[in-house]
């Protein structure tokens, strides 16, 4: 059985670890507090920015040299920002943990040069543009933006043309010392690691974090204005589009609530690809490509997603059958096999999921940078395990039936509407 | 692997997109989906929950050569999952009532398809390559979908769901003779059938620009190169690793990470039994796209230039490193020997292939670049406006 271990360093850093020394592998990442919802307007983009400055050299190591030192140690390396946090992770044999550990931890205190800035400030805004391009159209951005305001949860991860292009590296240092502090960094790890040499190293390394200057909370932005490059239309016009994408959402349980399992699971009961009561009646009809709903958890709120992408002609009709599918869930609730089926799905899905520590990694750091608490694999499946028909009617009564914010991206010319 | 607590199959029959007629676009799919809408004692809803009962992670689809089906699931479910696709492969009721719910689905995911850029690029793309029949999309064409009856969907599951050629690899928790008895009460009494050779490459040398009022401009680049069955084919590949595998790798740095050109950009290998290409991808804004097209094709075409040893060094940790790892997953494994059995003829252990990573030298390197060099470019595009391309490829725009 693996075990779980965790510390707190001198300077305030977090370490937790799930150790399991027949893996062939093992996971690090350093779970950062610093997500979109972070910043205010003249910041826009900046966690994510910054994420990507961290490959671009520090006091020993340039950029060149990162991205090679972290090829040079194999498997797998990435980061990705969220509206919450920032996550630098990879995943190596054992035998690179302490090569790796230097060098991630070093990427955490970048040199923010300013050639190197402005070169990745074009990188990003060819990301902005990449996601332009592609279905559905930044429809779930509008859908955040227009429930949560544009500002917090529903400010956009990326940022926006605007705010990209006109950015200047001292806005970036000053954020950096302000969220890039021990006490807001969970380093995590799993599977076949040394943990007392990995809290060893760390505790060395990260000896002069806690000496990061401070830096002023940044004014709030008054909530009467719309920030730059910034629009709240519900409807999102696209030349071309063959399709009509339409998302809704509303609020559903946050990821501290005692309903997230029931709600998980009504969530797969009503929405899953391949059976589910959305996808009988509309995906394998051949009315939809796409008809699904899930919750999304953050730390203290929630979102409830609906996502529907078919034939612009067909958006009223399959929109108002959707409806009626998620009503008749709300009014007559859900059959003991159907809860069966979906609970199978999930006990397997969990236990194939923790044979990869890259896998476990992200619900370790995850959860303990927010809640403080670990969840094995065996406290997750008695989780699911206890989840009852009436749990999952609760659910459905509580957030299936609130009202919801919808978004439409659709070619210009077409007539449907939802 | 008694290590895991899971086990995976993946089973490969040869009735793949290159057995349709070419009036019908999209009948191997059709007929995927088909087979999946009730067989044996299952309803279509029945085989459904039965597959979720067992906790079957599972994936369906057609390729050039095979319609595959692989599932995942804890070990001790795999005996009842070979039954059941068995009874899918052998046993389907083809139920007529549903055939049109079938066309509509496979006509949803063709036209989502038109709304990815970097689809339709990389679709037309493939089909300059290898030509029309070789190079066709797995999902077919509007027409072809719409003109699909239920006879053909019949005529073509009698002439292509048969045993002959067809692969079934399991990998997992599992004990192989047990394996093997449980497929052979499942599959060894299935009928024999007829195979025909895949059709043999047909590309043009040739542009395509498809004008769009896009954000980025999209472009896709392919030309020759030796399929994975081929002696040559890891000189190729390591000349591959140096220039698109990792973030140290050149077209990473030197089109993205120095010049800031763009976000993707990315090119690999790709093989059929009988043929191989390399096909490459960048995404650009339209000002900064000849730029993006000229620095990219530059760096493959000067690969041998400045090779280090290092480089190599690099590419041979990542892959190794991705061979010890692949042995945390049952359906990698299974995947990757039913595409070395259909390949090669036999799966090859991971032993045998870190040894032949590790044996490889820049001068191999050298030797294939050197007697291969990129040319006959295929190149599309989709943006604002068309590029100016190499002088060999001939221009249209569409």
């Amino acid at each position: 059985m693996p075990e779980f271990r965790e510390t707190t360093l001198s300077n305030g850093l977090r370490v937790a670890a799930e150790i399991d020394g027949r893996g062939y592998s093992a996971a690090f990442g350093y779970f950062v507090r610093a997500g979109s919802r972070d910043e205010v307007d003249r910041e826009s983009g900046l966690s994510h920015f910054l994420e990507h400055m961290m490959f671009k050299g520090t006091q020993r190591r340039s950029a060149a040299d990162v991205n090679r030192e972290l090829d040079e140690l194999g498997g797998q390396s990435n980061a990705y920002t969220s509206e919450e946090q920032t996550v630098y992770y990879a995943t190596v044999l054992p035998k690179f943990q302490d090569r790796l550990i230097d060098l991630l931890t070093d990427m955490l205190s970048p040199t923010l040069d300013a050639d190197e800035f402005a070169t990745e400030r074009q990188v990003i805004l060819e990301e902005i543009a990449k996601y332009e391009d592609q279905p559905p159209f930044g429809a779930f951005e509008r859908a955040m933006e227009v429930h949560f305001g544009p500002r917090g949860l529903g400010r956009r991860i990326l940022g926006t043309t605007e705010s990209i292009k006109t950015m200047e590296a001292s806005t970036m240092r000053d954020y950096f010392h302000r969220r890039y502090r021990p006490e807001n960094i969970v380093l995590a790890a799993s599977g076949n690691i040394d943990f007392d040499a990995l809290v060893a190293q760390v505790e060395q390394l990260t000896e002069t974090w806690s000496q990061r200057p401070t830096v002023a909370t940044p004014a709030t932005d008054s909530p009467d204005t719309v920030p730059d490059g910034i629009s709240l239309e519900r409807r999102i016009a696209i030349p071309d589009a063959q399709q009509a994408y339409m998302v809704g959402i509303s609020p559903g349980p946050c990821s501290t609530s005692d309903d997230r399992y029931a709600a998980r699971a009504l969530g797969s009961i009503m929405g899953d690809e391949g059976g589910s009561r959305l996808f009988w009646e509309l995906i394998d009809s051949g009315r939809a490509e796409v008809a699904t709903l899930w919750p999304h958890e953050f730390m203290n709120e929630g979102a409830w997603f609906t996502y529907m992408v078919c034939a612009p002609k067909d958006a009223k009709s399959n929109c108002r059958l959707m409806n009626d599918i998620i009503q008749g869930t709300i009014d007559k609730g859900i059959k003991p096999e159907e809860l069966k089926q979906t609970l199978s799905k999930a006990t397997a899905g969990a236990i194939m999921q923790s044979e990869r520590p890259s896998n476990r990694l992200f619900g370790i750091g995850s959860r303990w940078l927010t809640c403080g608490e670990y969840l094995s694999t065996d406290d997750a499946l008695d989780c699911l395990r206890s989840i009852t028909v009436e749990d999952v009617e609760n659910a459905a009564k509580k957030y299936l039936a609130t009202d919801v914010t919808e978004i439409v991206a659709v070619a210009d010319n077409s007539a449907s509407t939802t | 692997m008694p290590w895991l607590r899971t086990a995976a199959l993946s089973l490969n029959l040869h009735a793949g997109v290159h057995r349709e007629p070419s009036h019908l676009g999209g009948l191997s799919g059709m007929v995927c989906e088909m087979i999946q809408r009730g067989a044996g004692q299952y309803s279509s809803r029945d085989l459904v929950a039965a597959q979720d009962n067992l906790g079957i992670d599972r994936n369906s689809g057609v390729s050039t050569a095979f319609v595959s089906f692989g599932a995942a699931m804890p070990s001790e479910s795999l005996e009842a999952a070979i039954s059941i696709y068995a009874d899918i492969a052998r046993n389907p009721h083809l139920p007529q009532e549903q055939l049109d719910d079938a066309r509509m689905m496979a006509v949803q995911e063709l036209r989502a398809m038109e709304d990815e850029p970097t689809h339709r690029v990389m679709r037309r793309l493939r089909e300059l390559h290898y030509g029309e029949r070789l190079g066709r999309s797995n999902y077919g064409t509007e027409t072809g979908i719409q003109d699909i009856t239920q006879e053909d969907v019949r005529d073509f599951y009698q002439n292509n769901y048969h045993a002959t050629g067809g692969i079934l690899s399991v990998a997992g928790k599992v004990d192989a003779a047990q394996v093997i008895e449980w497929a052979e009460a499942a599959f060894g009494d299935w009928r024999t059938g007829n195979l025909e050779d895949l059709p043999s490459p047909a590309g043009v040398c040739k542009y395509e620009h498809f004008e769009s009022a896009s954000s980025q401009t999209h472009i896709g680049f392919a030309f020759d190169a030796v399929p994975y069955s081929h002696s040559e084919y890891f000189k190729l590949r390591a000349g591959m690793g140096i220039l698109s595998d990792g973030m140290s790798s050149r077209l990473f740095d030197r089109v993205r990470e120095k010049r800031g050109l763009c976000y993707t950009v990315t090119a690999s290998c790709h093989s059929l039994k009988n043929g191989g290409g390399v096909f490459g991808y960048a995404g650009t804004t339209p000002e900064r796209a000849q730029e993006t097209l000229d620095v990219t094709l530059h760096e493959i075409e000067n690969l041998l230039d400045d090779l280090e040893s290092s480089e190599l060094e690099r590419w041979k940790v990542r892959i190794e490193s991705g061979l010890i790892m692949e042995q945390e997953s049952s359906a990698s494994r299974a995947s990757s020997m039913a595409s070395d059995f259909y390949q090669l003829g036999r799966p090859m252990t991971t032993v045998e292939l870190e040894n032949l990573i590790e044996s490889l030298t820049l001068d191999d390197i050298r030797d294939y670049w050197s007697a291969n060099p990129p040319k006959d470019y295929r190149i599309v595009t989709l943006g604002p406006n068309p590029l100016t391309i190499p002088e060999s490829s001939e221009s249209t725009a569409v």
